[in-house]
């Protein structure tokens, strides 16, 4: 009987000792997550790889791929036909996926990989990887074998059941989810921070986000688009509160008692500690930027030391070294940049000075902020913060 | 619930009630193809039939040269592109204005690049076309002139008898085309009379629903489809018709009509508020319509704050209009046709389109320059910071 499953390639944790099953037992409850809705499933954990068997035989398995594709912990995903392990079955499944490929495809070349797993079967994996090779060649005349350079390789794993497949999807790798604490990203809307908060989810860490919004000075398209970044994150975190900020009382502060050219760092300054207070309170253990050095005014090394002062929390700036290209490319891939480079964010540039200061120096800046009713501000922007609860879209 | 002032109607209008009752009943009860030989057919046909009348008789002209399309912006591109394609040995030249709409301007953008020679006739502080060197540029080998009637952002009204006199003088071959799009109900316009070949009209700007507008073309002129398909609307535009659309805005271009006058004096008495309120309420704003705009669209420049700036902060308040500049934090976009009648690009910064529709009120004007008066000093300081 031959049962169409999903195979999933799991990444660094089986390298785990001890604490192996905890990272895994994570692993799979963040795929049964995300596979949620699909229909039923069976999940079968076999040495470094699980098995996905729908109950059901309408399964949607692109669907459900795609998602797992985002599901951080796996390396990669095939869809796989599971059968008996006996060498006929064998041979009469793989004429029909290669018969599949030829005519969807029209591949000309292949071979045949071979893992025997199953010690027990009569057969050693080259032997089977021959036979079935000189098999696939005698029923089709158009194809030939190039074990250099393929069309396409018919994988073939004899195990306790086999099974055979030819399509890899690669995946993101990294660490499950939620198996190393939450951090707090601030999330302004552009290219850079939708990375570096993915970068750090990636190694596991659960994200929650904060916005600082700046209506009317902005567009009630900028929060739109916000939303829209962070349920694009979602997908690969299941969901993630946003904390929309309200920031305007705050800068229009900012902008009337401090000099101008001294705005942009204080506002970050003031930023950064929200976003602390923020995630004290969610328990969060650090703080997320997109700062890369040198890539603006505010992200100067004296800038990104005025702006470190004011927090005690670990800040990961995992992009501090990148290009901006390179970033762009990580963008692209995780499906964030079409609607990073919408034009709505920090609409206006009331807020912001021609020139600002570039070397600020901590001393002057703090003078400027004592004339500001800092606990008030802070307060009222925190007291009024909106939490919305994203979830990715079901497609 | 806050209130609500809409004062954003050249963008779009609220569409009338008994129109949106009207397309609801089209919907449910007469959904059938008007190309079906059925009954349910037949009668889908009938209320494109009606429709079609109620706007030929708007504008004096027979049904038969009515074509429904899906807007301004195809009326426009049928005009333009589909006379040049029926003939084409009528000459390469075509002339428009500087001001005009995109989906006129990307069109003669477009024929440039396709080898036509093309001319934009610059206007002046007013918004009106320069007549002199309009005359310059007609030559025999223009086979079409392109103007719009009323502009969307400033609401300068084209002399049309001006530029009709020039075309007749100068080569009678040469055909007009006239974007009516802002002008549509608000002003008579009698192409027969007038002269003109061709007239975009459009149902969303006079309390009709979106998506459909009418193009119409002098029975003596021949243009080609520039959808093809299954040969509706006399070959001309192809597409299964939109009958509720049509039905809608048959419905909405006889009821702007028979209060049409009214409306017009009403706005000028609204506009004329506005003003006498600013000019007590606020010191420093610059009108930047002209004197002799329709009175449905008042563009004032606030100078020294941001447009944007200013939209939000009365979108907060329940009150809705359209900026002369959209401002991203890379660049601003400024409004070409600001630039054309010569206005400083600060000013630019500052432009708010206000623009009126009947369903306005005298109070909903006072209640705006209210909160403009909270408003307009408080985000004027923002920008002092030093």
């Amino acid at each position: 009987m031959m049962k169409n499953v999903i195979l999933v390639r799991c990444g660094e944790i089986i390298l785990k000792g001890l604490n192996r099953p905890v990272f895994e037992s994570k692993l799979i409850s963040n795929m049964k997550k995300s596979l949620y809705g699909l229909g039923k499933i069976d999940v079968i954990k076999s040495q470094s790889r699980i098995y996905i068997e729908p109950q059901d035989g309408n399964y949607d398995f692109e669907t459900a791929m795609n998602r797992l594709s985002k599901v951080f912990g796996i390396v990669s995903v095939s869809p796989v036909w599971k059968i008996d392990t006996d060498f006929e079955t064998i041979k009469e499944h793989a004429l029909k996926m290669v018969g599949d490929l030829v005519d969807r495809m029209g591949y000309k070349t292949f071979k045949v990989e071979t893992k025997r797993g199953n010690k027990r079967f009569p057969m050693e994996s080259p032997e089977i990887s021959r036979e079935l090779g000189a098999h696939i060649l005698n029923n089709f005349h158009s194809l030939s074998v190039d074990v250099n350079n393929p069309d396409f390789i018919l994988y073939v794993e004899v195990r306790e059941s086999s099974y055979i497949y030819s399509e890899i999807i690669p995946a993101n790798g990294g660490m499950p989810l939620g198996t190393n604490g939450k951090a707090m990203l601030l999330l302004s809307g552009g290219i850079d921070s939708p990375v570096a908060g993915w970068m750090i989810a990636k190694r596991g860490v659960e994200l929650e986000a904060v916005h600082f919004y700046s209506y009317p000075y902005t567009s009630e398209r900028a929060k739109e688009k916000v939303i829209e970044l962070t349920r694009i994150l979602s997908a690969y975190c299941s969901e993630i509160k946003l904390h929309v900020v309200p920031f305007t009382e705050f800068q229009l502060e900012i902008n009337e008692k401090c000099p101008q050219d001294e705005m942009t760092i204080i506002m970050r300054r003031a930023m950064m500690m929200i976003a602390e207070k923020i995630a004290e309170k969610s328990g969060a253990l650090a703080l997320i930027t997109g700062e890369s050095v040198g890539q603006v005014a505010s992200q100067t090394l004296h800038s990104l030391a005025a702006t470190n002062a004011v927090v005690h929390m670990p800040v990961f700036r995992p992009l501090i070294g990148m290009d901006k290209n390179e970033v762009i490319d990580i963008a692209r891939k995780i499906d964030t940049f079409e609607t990073s480079i919408l034009p709505y964010e920090d609409c206006c540039t009331v807020f912001v000075a021609k020139h600002p200061k570039t070397k600020p120096q901590i001393k002057r800046i703090e003078q400027s902020e004592s004339k500001l009713d800092w606990d008030t501000l802070m307060n009222n922007a925190i007291e009024n913060t909106e939490v919305l609860t994203i979830t990715p879209n079901k497609s | 619930m806050q209130r609500e002032i809409y004062l954003d109607n050249s963008a779009t209008t609220r569409p009338y009630d008994a129109v949106i009752d009207y397309i609801n009943d089209i919907n449910r009860e007469t959904y059938g193809n008007a190309s079906s030989l059925h009954t349910k057919g037949i009668e889908a046909e009938k209320i494109i039939k009606a429709a079609r009348q109620k706007i030929a008789d708007t504008m004096k002209v027979d049904s038969k040269e009515i074509i429904f399309t899906s807007g301004g912006t195809e009326s426009n591109n049928l005009a333009i592109l589909g006379y040049l394609e029926a003939n084409p040995r009528k000459g390469k030249h075509i002339i428009t204005s500087s001001i005009e709409h995109p989906s006129v301007l990307e069109v003669f953008k477009y024929l440039q690049g396709k080898g036509y020679k093309v001319d934009f006739i610059n206007v002046n502080q007013e918004g009106i076309i320069q007549i002199e060197e309009l005359r310059q540029k007609i030559t025999k080998e223009t086979a079409l002139i392109s103007i719009m009637l009323v502009n969307n952002e400033i609401g300068s009204i084209q002399p049309l008898e001006d530029i009709v006199r020039a075309r007749n003088e100068l080569n009678r071959e040469a055909v007009l085309h006239v974007d009516a799009v802002q002008a549509y109900g608000k002003i008579a316009i009698l192409p027969k009379k007038s002269g003109i070949e061709m007239l975009t009209v459009s149902s969303h700007k006079i309390h009709g629903p979106k998506g459909v507008g009418a193009l119409y073309v002098d029975k003596n002129i021949r243009i080609k489809p520039v959808l093809h398909g299954g040969g509706q609307e006399s070959l001309l535009r192809s597409g299964t018709e939109n009958v509720p659309g049509i039905g809608g805005f048959g419905m909405s271009a006889e009821m702007i009509h028979i209060s049409r006058e009214e409306s017009y004096q009403r706005m000028e008495n609204l506009r004329n508020l506005f003003i006498d309120s600013l000019n007590k309420r606020l010191d420093r704003f610059t009108i930047i319509s002209p004197e002799h705009a329709l009175p449905y669209i008042l563009n004032i420049s606030f100078g020294d704050l941001r447009s944007e700036v200013l939209l939000h902060h009365l979108e907060e308040k329940g009150i809705f209009v359209s900026t002369g500049s959209a401002c991203s934090s890379r660049k601003s976009i400024h409004s070409h046709v600001l630039k054309a009648i010569g206005i400083k690009s600060c000013d630019i910064e500052g432009a708010i389109r206000f623009s009126f529709s009947a369903f306005n009120t005298e109070q909903e004007i006072i209640d705006t320059v209210e909160t403009m008066k909270e408003i307009v000093p408080k985000i004027s300081v923002t920008r002092k910071g030093r």
